[in-house]
């Protein structure tokens, strides 16, 4: 039987899967960003008719789900796996809207590096055997991360200019064990790093460690290096999060700064009053559904490594005066099979 | 394997000097304005209701209650987050900020119920300045009854 | 005249707060506990009334105010009453702000509804 572990923590996939659909779904401020056109659905009310802002979430998450599927012409019935997750305590987003799909169902928790986790484990899944088709998929609402994590809305607190803005939106990606592409191919997964961060304002400088941690030993297991890649995306680094990655990078050796992207910086642009930039399990998975899968398609990019970065703190870790520890997921997804 | 690459407090003192720094100037100008503004709205009240013959007490319980109810109403429009964007502590620190402070979680937790939601969470941030204050205000009365009077 | 007194005392009160938030890591919230807490010492050492009589609002709407406002009451209450108004004192002199602040936070929850920030 031959392995596909290579390395410490990287899969190379013998059958990797396709993604044969996907869907996104922003709110108002995201729709009004530079990547308004990319999205599936504009919100134009972020409570989506529901009662509270964590209702709205679980709506736009199953949304996402049902777009994705309509798509296809497939019904949840035809899913063998959902893989989701979000910032809400007890990810009660993913949860109540796996319950309307009823879809075998693993719940994740990877804060802001969710999907690229649920993106792993749903390739796996195929890639193993065990299933033909699966779904990963996440959501993040502003308001219902802000009353969790942060203040009350109506509260008159300024940001500071490290902080960065959780995003509204939901994204889906369908996985198969048929189709032509674009492809997983391989799965790199992270082991929780910190450096000794305890601010929250600055999630951008906590998750560098993690990030760079990642892409290092995705490089050492597969032999690749940033000539290898269009792309490499991370989720919400941000400004000063991804300065601080090419720093850690260089020190290795590493440069990806003319082929780095960050979804968070991508998102918003800076008339909209973003200081750090975007964040949130959205936030990766509406710029990959939308943008980056989008641009794929027409062939602007070829290999692109995905790299989403999550903090994984809680207001009681925080408040306890304890450091942030942060984790980076990273697949590999590529238009053509060699 | 990142601890290989960097040390940690290598790191941190890397992140403490590439940290942006917020615009000292601009927030400054903010906060004094903004703050002396809802001071002179105050004034106007206080002076008012001295005019009127109240004593200076009196005259400012009834300002406070006053500027409380305009930081509420301004919380509940919808407006008070975005004045304290700019401004800063120029929102906060006046009582217009200690009101803002219990009315935006009352407002917020509402949907968790009139009990637990509104009736627990409102003093969720403005907790510890009542806390703080009053026990402060307990020592120091100890200790003028012992060595003040 | 006091008018301009009252803007320029409120407006320094508000900005060493200000100041306090963007150098130093102190939450608002810290900040905050931080100036109530100085009122009251400042007010019961006497100095504070000094500010007030010269700031007037500038001086009474701002956090160290409510302090001040605590530390008046206690003392006025302990000349009357002796040890007792210690503890009865300084809620009794903010009770008005106080009872305020709880009746329009009900208030205004039961009105209105949280927006989303822009």
């Amino acid at each position: 039987m031959m392995t596909k572990r290579i390395g410490t923590q990287t899969i190379k996939f013998q059958s990797p899967p396709s993604i044969i659909s996907r869907a996104s779904i922003v709110g108002p401020k995201e729709g009004q960003g530079p990547l308004k056109d990319y999205f599936d659905e504009i919100l134009t009310d972020d409570y989506v008719g529901e009662k509270s802002w964590e209702l709205a979430e679980s709506k736009i998450f199953e949304k996402a789900v049902d777009l994705a599927l309509k798509k296809v012409n497939l019904k949840p019935s035809d899913i063998n796996y959902l893989f989701g997750g979000d910032l809400l305590n007890q990810i009660i987003s993913s949860s109540f809207a796996a319950r309307s799909m009823q879809i075998p169902f693993f719940g994740l928790y990877g804060a802001c590096s969710t999907m690229a986790e649920a993106l792993s484990l749903a390739a796996m899944m195929i890639d193993g055997g065990f299933a033909d088709y699966t779904i990963a998929a996440t959501s993040s609402h502003f308001s219902s991360a802000e009353r969790q994590f942060r203040y009350p809305l109506e509260l008159g607190n300024q940001r500071t200019p490290t902080s960065q803005w959780t995003v509204t939106g939901a994204g889906a990606t369908i996985l198969s064990k048929y189709g032509n592409g674009p492809y997983i191919t391989y799965v790199t997964t992270g082991k929780v790093v910190d450096l000794g961060i305890k601010d929250a304002n600055n999630m951008g400088a906590a998750m560098a460690p993690a990030a760079a941690d990642t892409i290092i030993n995705h490089f050492r297991d597969t032999g690749f290096s940033p000539t290898d890649y269009d792309l490499v995306v991370t989720g919400d680094l941000g400004r000063v999060g991804s300065d601080l990655l090419y720093e850690i990078l260089a020190r290795e050796g590493f440069d990806i700064k003319d082929i780095h992207m960050d979804c968070g910086l991508e998102i918003f642009d800076e008339s909209q009053d973003i200081q750090a930039g975007g964040s949130g399990c959205g936030c990766s998975a509406v710029v990959l559904n939308g943008y980056l899968l989008s641009e794929m398609s027409k062939g602007l990019f070829n290999r692109i490594f995905f790299m989403a970065t999550g903090a994984l703190l809680s207001t009681t870790s925080t408040q306890q005066g304890e450091s942030i520890p942060c984790i980076a997921h990273g697949v590999v997804i590529e238009r053509f099979l060699n | 394997m990142a601890k290989d690459v960097i040390k940690e407090h290598e790191y941190q003192e890397l992140v403490k000097k590439t940290e942006p720094k917020p615009n000292l100037i601009k927030n400054g100008i903010g906060a004094f304005v903004v703050g002396g503004i809802i001071c002179t709205i105050g004034q106007f009240f206080l002076s008012y209701f001295m005019q009127k013959g109240l004593k200076m007490q009196d005259a400012s319980t009834i300002t406070s209650i006053i500027m409380i109810f305009l930081g509420a109403f301004l919380t509940g429009l919808g407006v008070y987050d975005d004045i304290g964007k700019r401004a800063g502590a120029g929102s906060i620190v006046p009582i217009t900020g200690f009101s803002n402070s219990i009315v935006s979680p009352a407002m917020e937790f509402k949907r968790e119920g009139y009990v637990f939601g509104v009736g627990a969470k409102m003093f969720v941030i403005a907790g510890p300045v009542l806390v703080y204050g009053i026990t402060t205000s307990v020592i120091v009365g100890i200790l003028y009854y012992f060595f003040g009077r | 005249m006091e008018y301009l007194r009252a803007f320029f005392i409120g407006g320094l009160i508000c900005l060493i707060g200000q100041i306090l938030m963007d150098t130093t890591k102190l939450t608002p919230a810290r900040v905050l506990v931080i100036f109530v807490t100085t009122g009251v010492i400042l007010g019961a050492l006497g100095i504070y009334g000094k500010i007030v009589a010269f700031g007037g609002a500038g001086a009474t709407i701002p956090l160290p105010g409510f302090g001040y406002s605590l530390a008046m009451g206690v003392i006025e209450e302990v000349k009357n009453k002796g040890l007792i108004g210690a503890f009865t004192g300084g809620v009794k002199a903010t009770a008005g702000g106080i009872t305020a602040a709880v009746v329009f936070g009900y208030l205004m929850a039961i009105i209105f509804n949280p927006k989303t920030k822009k």
